[in-house]
């Protein structure tokens, strides 16, 4: 797949843009600050109808306006599909497929898949257990829409679960008929996603090790440990059990919110043992699993979004990532680059077709130097 | 919005505070009125102010009523034996509509929402047990219909209300929910047309 063209209006610092896009490589060029990596959220909006960077959508409106716009035209192995996000402060965002709009958000996500390189975001691997939560689960929900749908409800449940017992500590009493009907779904449901958590990471963990081989110069075994106590055959005893903990600590303390996933280097945790370098040829591996994992069930190139690469990675592994583009392994990319000569000397040597945008102060023009 | 008269903009921003009403058809009403003769807008508040006064809920139901119990729940020929259970009272008027059912109705007058404050005691939900246990012989309730709606609150409250009937050994039902009159298959959403093949029921050629 690839997108075609993007239409901005009041998209970040972007007052009104459009730009027609190569099917191939496309360099975002400019000063830091001056709105590139705007250009690579616009896209995710279209693919995911959110930001990869802020989740509020009004952060998004051009200052001191009321609304944004995205519209893109997609090529989708043949298929046209013009997407339309439409954003207006106070209302409820607004997607349309080739006119038509989208009741659910959750009916676009997984359409047209995408993936992000960041590479100094090594939050993956460094922070609590909820970014790898939400990396995995972003992944899935974009696979299975039946994983999406009933994280959908996990999440909901929860919440309701959560008040209801901060309500029975308030009162100082619990009562067992009221929490019983968010108890049973929660269960449920935790059974049913951690086992589709279970049976994605067979798939995935190969391909990871397959490319963190490929990126990394040293073969250090990787690996991804979940842990979790949902699959345990006591797990609804166990959850009903932990009533009197939930109640002394005002939150629900077991369920896939609770889940963890491991990353894993020589068989010690990485966020411990491993170097700056290996992690960040983990992450840009995970990434690169993910890519591989949609093309396998989407039958389409995703988008690839490769953000300050060339000033965050060492040389030996941009080497690496280029190889890899030059073999043709990937589809439709985006690059953002504050020193433009380093990208067209870089990507000269792949004799992929690039197309060059410089950005100043969210004006968008072709350069071609 | 600007006003030219502050009595123009007190009546705007009262009618405006109604659902789905904005200020500018607020504006359009309120000029509307001004044109018509003084009775018209006398007959109105006068109605409006005796619904909201003199109205009363169906000690029973709790549906919207004139007087102690319900024209429904008074009514002679209406089925005793099931009651359908719904979130408010413009349901049981949508159920009325569709003439396919002549049984009682139970008003719980919203749904269990712990996030939203709303737990099972701030609905009609104790007294639908009452109901149903103090029943004379004649008219024992034979089966419980949960008409809430398709929302995951919905859901919740119906498995409440069901676990609380079950010391009653009672028939509990649900509406069905799945493809609309008329629709076409491709169209309906994954999940309305999952829960139509789990629920799906048997078809005769007879
Ligand atoms: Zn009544």
């Amino acid at each position: 797949m690839h997108l075609k063209n993007i239409r901005l209006k009041q998209f970040k610092n972007y007052q009104k843009a459009e730009v027609q896009f190569s099917p191939e490589i496309n360099c975002f060029v400019g000063v830091n600050g001056s709105g590139k990596t705007n250009l690579l959220d616009a896209i995710h909006y279209l693919c995911l109808t959110k930001g990869a960077i802020n989740g509020v959508d009004q952060l998004n409106v051009l200052h001191d306006q009321e609304f944004f716009t995205v519209f893109g035209d997609f090529d989708l192995e043949g298929k046209e599909i013009e997407v339309r996000c439409i954003f207006e402060s106070g209302k409820k965002k607004q997607l349309l497929q080739n006119g038509k709009a989208i009741d659910k958000m959750s009916d676009h996500v997984g359409l047209l898949p995408v993936v992000m390189i960041a590479p100094d975001d090594t939050m993956l691997i460094k922070d609590g257990s909820e970014e790898r939560r939400r990396f995995f689960d972003n992944m899935l929900c974009q696979m299975d829409k039946q994983y999406l749908e009933k994280l959908v409800r996990y999440q909901h449940f929860l919440k309701q679960r959560n008040a209801l017992i901060k309500q029975f500590a308030d009162r100082g009493r619990w009562e067992k008929s009221h929490v019983e009907p968010y108890d049973r779904e929660i269960i449920s449901l935790s059974q049913f996603l951690a086992a589709a958590r279970n049976a994605f990471l067979e798939e995935y963990i190969p391909l990871l090790k397959e490319y963190y081989a490929i990126i990394s110069d040293n073969h250090e075994a990787v690996n991804i440990t979940y842990e979790t106590n949902c699959l345990s055959e006591d797990f609804s005893n166990q959850f009903l059990q932990n009533a009197q903990r939930d109640f002394i600590l005002k939150r629900t303390n077991m369920g896939i919110h609770k889940d963890d996933f491991v990353f894993e280097i020589g068989g010690y945790p990485l966020k411990k043992f491993g170097s700056q370098g290996q992690q960040k040829s983990f992450v840009i591996a995970l990434k690169l699993a993910q890519f591989q994992i949609f093309l396998t069930h989407k039958k389409t190139k995703p988008v690839l979004l490769l953000d300050d690469i060339f000033d965050k990675l060492d040389d030996n592994r941009i080497e690496k990532l280029m190889k890899l583009v030059a073999d043709h392994r990937f589809g439709q990319l985006f690059i953002t680059d504050a020193r433009p000569e380093r990208s067209k000397a870089i990507l000269s040597e792949i004799g992929a077709e690039s197309r060059f945008f410089l950005i100043e102060e969210g004006e968008i023009s072709p350069w071609n130097q | 919005m600007n006003f030219p008269s502050k009595l123009i903009e007190e009546a705007v921003n009262e009618i405006s505070r109604l659902p789905g009403i904005g200020k500018k058809t607020a504006l359009r009403l309120a000029l509307h009125l001004l044109k018509q003769k003084e009775n018209v807008t006398e007959e109105l508040t006068r109605s409006l102010l005796s619904l909201r006064k003199d109205i009363k809920y169906c000690s029973l139901c709790h549906n919207i009523s004139d007087a102690e119990v319900c024209s429904i729940c008074a009514g002679r020929r209406r089925e005793r034996s099931i009651i359908c259970v719904v979130e408010d009272i413009p349901d049981v008027l949508a159920i009325e509509n569709t003439s396919q059912y002549n049984g009682l109705y139970h008003v719980l007058g919203g749904v269990i929402s712990p996030i939203q404050g709303i737990g099972p005691d701030d609905l009609n939900i104790e007294s639908l047990i009452q109901r149903i246990a103090h029943t004379p012989e004649t008219e024992k309730v034979k089966e419980v219909i949960l008409a809430l709606p398709a929302t995951m609150e919905g859901d919740t409250t119906s498995f409440f209300i069901t676990r609380r009937l079950k010391e009653f050994g009672i028939k509990v039902s649900t509406i069905a929910r799945g493809i609309p009159i008329g629709g076409e298959l491709e169209y309906t959403d994954e999940v309305t047309l999952g829960r139509s093949i789990l629920t799906r029921v048997n078809y005769s050629a007879e």
